[in-house]
């Protein structure tokens, strides 16, 4: 017996039974004996819920809400008796098509909850879907009942991470990866044992809201092949995960696949952030198909022009409102959805700029929504991490209203290390900055707020960044029009593959010393996934497009390139063993330990005397472990960016101290790195650093 | 969906045989529900379930939950490889001991203190 007396039909419309609903929360909810539908519009006339039979292509049932059944501009209805799991539903809308007043209503159109928790239509990768069908993008229910166990969210402190960023589908979807479900969760759960050799502790999936990977699909030019939405960067529905990156997908179980992963990522100790697009939705500009927001209430979802035509920040033809405040309740309701109820740990935010403008598209000195995240009470220990720009041309990095949580990724770090690693004159003064958490940039939020990397989806992979000077975009189909042009890369004297041994060997050691450099930073260090063997885009620096080998993870390479793995391995797991590594604080240039030397300290060639001359391509830095959180070894790193070989006299150790070497990049394997804890003794009081290399030493 | 139960010392042996979705799973939570209160060992045979939906596999669980709470052990026995690696890949398989026979079902429930 249910124990609400309130339970039960009042109406009934062609068999099928309802009442009035509740107005919250938004979307499909399944209570006692039925649904709870709940829809808002703000300029709606009339809404009608639409149900369909799983995959049946015409619906079963049509029913118009009651003009009773609507509370202030939200409809909700109570459907009873309905099979949750072959249960499709949309919505029609009635309302104005007045596009000069943003209304562009259209009840010819089946449209999709904005809330949707599960979408069914491309259930398989790229299985050609039915382009006749009246309802592309189907709701559906998911049971939200998973048995998570004893799992939360880890809860990794900001500056012990080590993020890895990658591409569901691209992690395994490669023929050689050795998984049993290539290009899905279940793939990436198969892999967790590599990753933990790896050393990383937090996986950050490029976007997994659900997404139509044949939106934009078109032939190359030329060669023919097709090229597809492979990166995902266009949101469908921002509660419902990728069924198509799910071996289950093609059973609707895409929900249950995905939990398991972050279940077992985290019994790994391996956290997970999710890369979000809130700054636009996948249905375009005025041209663009009318799906779900824009049929729903295109004013208030969208920013529109005096005109009623659409903001376009985004470089994607729309761009969602996110400061009005329905729209920001959404973009809340969202990530509280993804914190609790799929444990994830964090989110990365694409282009975040616009989520700091206001309707009219001005940035705002203090938006609503970031200070609304960042005081969410549910979100209250996850890491929001904000990509500090956007298409409109705001460039906030440093500058993002951050409330004390906000991480970046900070953009300076990467091109200065390129800069640096490439030997230009005079970059040694911004990369003592940039290695100590860019104090210049975040002078009060510390060098947790800075998300470090040399590459990241959007660009060339490392060992592409070290064998091109161009990028090599002719199979997007564009004439090598896309990407950036300005990627500080270079191809250490061959455009591409070589079989010369000596640039083969140079740009070897050119990717250990980003790496290391990478790790010894302070700041949350990123590894773009693949980074740490050697994976290659062919010199294609904005591979979107290719779900091919352009952008898979060949893990032939693993194998072939086990002395780059080897390296990054080790380096990593010499962060995680040092937390001098790991400031919360920034340095206070000061011996505030009473150590005897200050927290860092910078040198030449000569100790104490560093060299920040124009000319110079010297960087020497020393870290004091007697300032870390706890009592630590001391950290001394000479990099030489010069073509020669160079001396470096690292500082005298207190009395009863020696220095070991950890590192030397210009040494062939297995002496370019050493064990934490194996690192032999240094009997010398000079260190020769060979021709662009670096040494690590470290002192106890 | 036909559901048989008998004994087997005290084992209560379930032969299921069909598909278990959500059509067919109320009645059979229907049949199951005394099951956890009479008997600390149950051996589910899934020789005959051809199709098990997110509405089936939390059916199984469910049970699972149930038997666990009072001390008691579940076997499945004989899931097909379909099955079971979408039980592997939804994370559902974990919670269940798993035997390629009723014998070995049976022995390993033994094995197990209830």
């Amino acid at each position: 017996m249910d124990t609400r007396i309130d339970y039960y039909p009042t109406h009934e419309y062609n068999g099928f039974r309802f009442r009035r609903g509740r107005p919250m929360p938004f979307g499909a909810t399944i209570v006692p004996n039925g649904v709870n539908f709940s829809v808002f519009s703000s300029a709606a006339t009339g809404c009608t819920l639409v149900l369909f039979q799983k995959g049946e292509s015409k619906p079963v049932v049509e029913i118009p809400f009651p003009e009773e059944f609507r509370i202030g501009s939200v409809y909700c209805m109570i459907v009873f008796d309905l099979d949750e799991e072959r249960l499709e539903y949309g919505y029609r809308i009635d309302g104005p098509w007045e596009p000069e007043h943003g209304h562009r209503f259209d009840r010819t159109k089946i449209l999709l909850d904005p809330y949707a928790k599960t979408v069914g239509g491309r259930d398989v990768w790229l299985r050609p879907p039915n382009w006749d069908d009246i309802y592309q993008h189907r709701a559906r229910l998911v049971f939200e009942d998973f048995d998570w166990e004893a799992d939360t969210p880890l809860e990794i402190p900001m500056e012990d991470l080590v993020i890895y960023e990658m591409h569901v589908r691209g992690f395994t979807q490669h023929p050689l990866s050795g998984v049993k479900h290539r290009g899905t969760y279940a793939g990436i759960r198969d892999k967790i044992p590599y990753l933990k050799s790896l050393g990383v502790n937090c996986v950050e999936l490029m976007p997994i809201f659900e997404f139509d990977e044949w939106e934009n699909g078109r032939r190359h030019p030329e060669t023919g092949a097709w090229l597809t939405n492979y990166w995902g960067y266009s949101t469908l529905a921002f509660f419902a995960p990728k069924a198509g990156f799910a071996a289950t997908g093609r059973l609707g179980m895409q929900v249950d696949e995905l939990k398991t992963l972050v279940k077992d990522l985290h019994r790994n100790g391996i956290e997970v952030i999710l890369d979000v697009v809130f700054n636009h939705t996948n249905e375009g500009d005025h041209r663009g198909p009318t799906m779900s927001f824009r049929g729903l209430d295109n004013k208030t979802y969208y920013m529109l022009t005096p005109g009623g035509f659409y903001y376009n920040f985004s470089g994607c033809g729309n761009t969602l409102n996110c400061n009005h405040p329905v729209v920001r309740n959404l973009v809340l309701d969202c990530l509280r959805y993804w914190t609790a109820e799929y444990h994830v740990d964090g989110f990365r935010f694409d282009l975040a700029s616009i989520l700091g403008r206001d309707q009219n598209g001005a940035p705002l000195a203090n938006p609503p929504l970031l200070e609304s995240l960042a005081y969410d009470p549910v979100l209250a220990r996850s890491k929001l991490i904000a990509e500090a720009w956007d298409a409109g041309g705001l460039y906030q990095v440093g500058s993002f209203p951050a409330y004390g949580r906000w991480a970046e990724w900070n953009g300076k770090y990467r091109d200065a290390l390129r800069r640096f690693l490439k030997g230009e004159m005079g970059v040694a003064g911004e990369m003592a900055a940039r290695i100590q958490g860019s104090p210049d940039v975040y002078p009060y939020r510390g060098p947790t707020a800075s998300v470090n990397f040399v590459t990241c989806h959007d660009g060339f992979t490392l060992s592409d960044l070290v064998s091109y000077n161009d990028k090599h975009n002719e199979a997007n189909g564009e004439y090598n029009n896309d990407g950036a042009n300005d990627n500080n890369s270079w191809n250490h004297g061959a455009e591409g593959e070589t079989d010369d041994p000596e640039i083969a060997r140079l740009r070897r050691r050119q990717i250990k010393n980003a790496v290391t450099l990478l790790m010894l930073s302070q700041g949350v260090p990123m590894l773009l996934m693949g980074d740490e063997f050697g994976r290659t885009q062919r010199g294609n620096n904005n591979a979107y497009c290719h779900d091919n080998e352009i952008a898979w993870v060949d893990w032939r390479l693993l194998e072939q390139n086990a002395e780059l793995f080897r390296y990054a391995r080790e380096v990593i797991a010499f962060r995680h063993a040092h937390p001098v590594l790991r400031r919360r604080e920034p340095f206070a240039h000061a011996d505030v330990a009473a150590s005897g030397y200050p927290d860092i300290s910078f040198h030449g060639t000569e100790a104490w005397v560093p060299d920040w001359d124009g000319t110079s391509r010297v960087l020497a830095w020393m870290l004091c472990g007697k300032h870390a959180r706890v009592a630590d070894d001391y950290i001394y790193v000479a990099a030489n960016a010069y073509w020669d070989a160079l001396f470096f006299a690292p500082p005298v150790l207190p009395p009863g101290m020696a220095w070991h070497v950890f590192a030397n990049t210009s040494m062939a394997p297995p002496e370019d790195i050493h064990e934490v804890g194996k690192e032999p003794r240094l009997n010398d009081g000079r260190i020769m650093v060979g021709p662009r290399s670096l040494m690590v030493l470290v002192g106890r | 969906m036909t559901l048989e139960i008998r004994t087997a010392d005290d084992v209560a042996v379930v032969m299921l045989e069909g598909t278990i979705d959500s059509r067919t799973a109320p009645a059979l939570e229907g049949q199951l529900r005394d099951l956890p209160a009479k008997h600390a060992k149950i051996l589910i045979s899934m020789s005959a379930v051809d199709f098990l939906s997110s509405a089936g596999l939390r059916l199984l669980l469910l049970l699972y939950r149930q038997v666990k709470s009072r001390g008691g052990q579940i076997a499945l026995v004989d899931v097909s490889e379909d099955i079971r690696d979408v039980m592997s890949t939804t994370g559902f398989l974990q919670f269940f001991t798993l035997a390629d026979t009723e014998e070995h079902g049976l022995a390993a429930l033994r094995a197990q203190s209830a």
